[in-house]
């Protein structure tokens, strides 16, 4: 028995895009249902793996949902645990973690991304680390 | 929704807490199709039992191609259970088990753009599922390896003529795997991160 054989795609051979609603202001199917902008419009540039710290205490004047926020980060948190214990959306919380961060309730440190070039160093760290689990 | 309020989350247990100096994470994303063994090899491996973050859909992204039904009133929810892996006290490892379905991935921002690499998960009962993930990875350069998780019911194939058959060049590793025992999972794990590691080599000799 020999297995199906994958055939590679190009460009050109892409099937046109399904037809959609004529609706102004959708870009393209599909649609996240959350899809809130944070104050201003803006999205702050939120990944799943940003660790998220609490700053402060609840002012208060905090929202159940960020007094939660700030208890669960009392211990640095990534988005996308957050995310799982609130139950909330990843795109929830992240205008959530918008408003924190500009009223400065929080603090965000950086999910390291895939470069050009990845730093060989990194990819050794966690090569280790995980030679030890 | 449901947000239940503050006092009635469980947050995580204080041995799940990070250490204070943690200060940065990377992800490793594990992709494949429905049922393939993503949740059982990202708990094999976990730290943490293995959390789930939803996303929310409306029908409009839906595509017309899918199995849920013809209520096209309602929303959909796609969920991506993950897991986590602390390398040092500053650094964090997620791991994201991921549908298949590229129409999901959009719903969270730069889930495959700033991984680290890919492992494609795969059942050879249903190979043709695989092709479509291993063609957009390829379009999105998101480096991958693919382990074919061994059902004892499914057809075995020689390596070769699974990668013959996926189309894949020689250097992109495929390796056999159990995703439900945890030195088989790391494994796997480990033969991403040699591939990222020689790929990182070859652009940048030492
Ligand atoms: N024999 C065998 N069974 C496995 C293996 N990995 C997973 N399973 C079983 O396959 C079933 C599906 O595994 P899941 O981990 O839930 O698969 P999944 O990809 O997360 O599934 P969805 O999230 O529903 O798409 C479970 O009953 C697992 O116990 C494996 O390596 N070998
Ligand atoms: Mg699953």
């Amino acid at each position: 028995m020999t297995p199906p054989q994958r055939r590679r795609r190009f460009p050109k051979q892409e099937p046109p895009p399904p037809p959609q609603p004529a609706k102004e202001g959708v870009e393209k199917a599909p649609e996240r249902l959350y899809v809130v902008a944070g104050p201003d419009g803006e999205r702050a540039d939120i990944d799943l793996v940003t660790l998220i710290v609490a700053r402060a205490d609840p002012p208060a004047s905090a929202t159940p949902e960020q007094s939660a926020t700030l208890r669960l980060c009392a211990a640095p948190l990534s988005v996308a645990e957050l995310s799982a214990y609130l139950n909330l959306p990843f795109s929830v919380v992240t205008v959530l973690l918008t408003d924190m961060l500009t009223a400065e309730l929080v603090q965000a440190r950086a999910p390291i991304v895939r470069q050009a070039l990845p730093d060989r160093s990194l990819l050794e760290a966690v090569m280790h680390g995980l030679q030890r689990l | 929704m449901d947000f239940k309020g503050s006092d009635t989350i469980p947050g995580p247990r204080s041995e799940d807490h990070l250490p204070h100096t943690a200060e940065a994470a990377v992800k490793i994303v594990i992709v494949g199709g429905f049922g393939v063994g993503k949740t059982t090899m990202v708990g094999s491996v976990s730290e943490i039992r293995p959390l789930t973050t939803e996303e929310t859909m409306t029908q409009a992204g839906i595509g017309v191609d899918d199995n849920f039904g013809s209520d096209t009133k309602t929303a959909t929810t796609v969920a991506m259970d993950f897991g986590r892996i602390s390398i040092t006290d500053q650094l964090v490892l997620y791991l994201f088990g991921t549908p298949g379905q590229e129409r999901f991935w959009f719903l969270w921002n730069g889930l495959f753009e700033g991984a680290l690499g890919a492992v494609v998960l795969i059942d050879t009962r249903r190979l043709e599922v695989s092709f479509d993930v291993i063609g957009r990875l390829e379009e999105r350069g998101v480096p991958f390896v693919v382990a074919v998780n061994s059902f004892p019911d499914a057809p075995r194939y020689p390596i070769a003529e699974l990668r013959t058959a996926l189309d894949l060049p020689e250097e992109i590793p495929i390796i056999e795997c159990d995703a439900r025992r945890r030195a088989s999972s790391k494994d796997v794990l480990m033969t991403l991160m040699r591939f990222l590691h020689a790929l990182a080599l070859a652009k940048a000799p030492a």
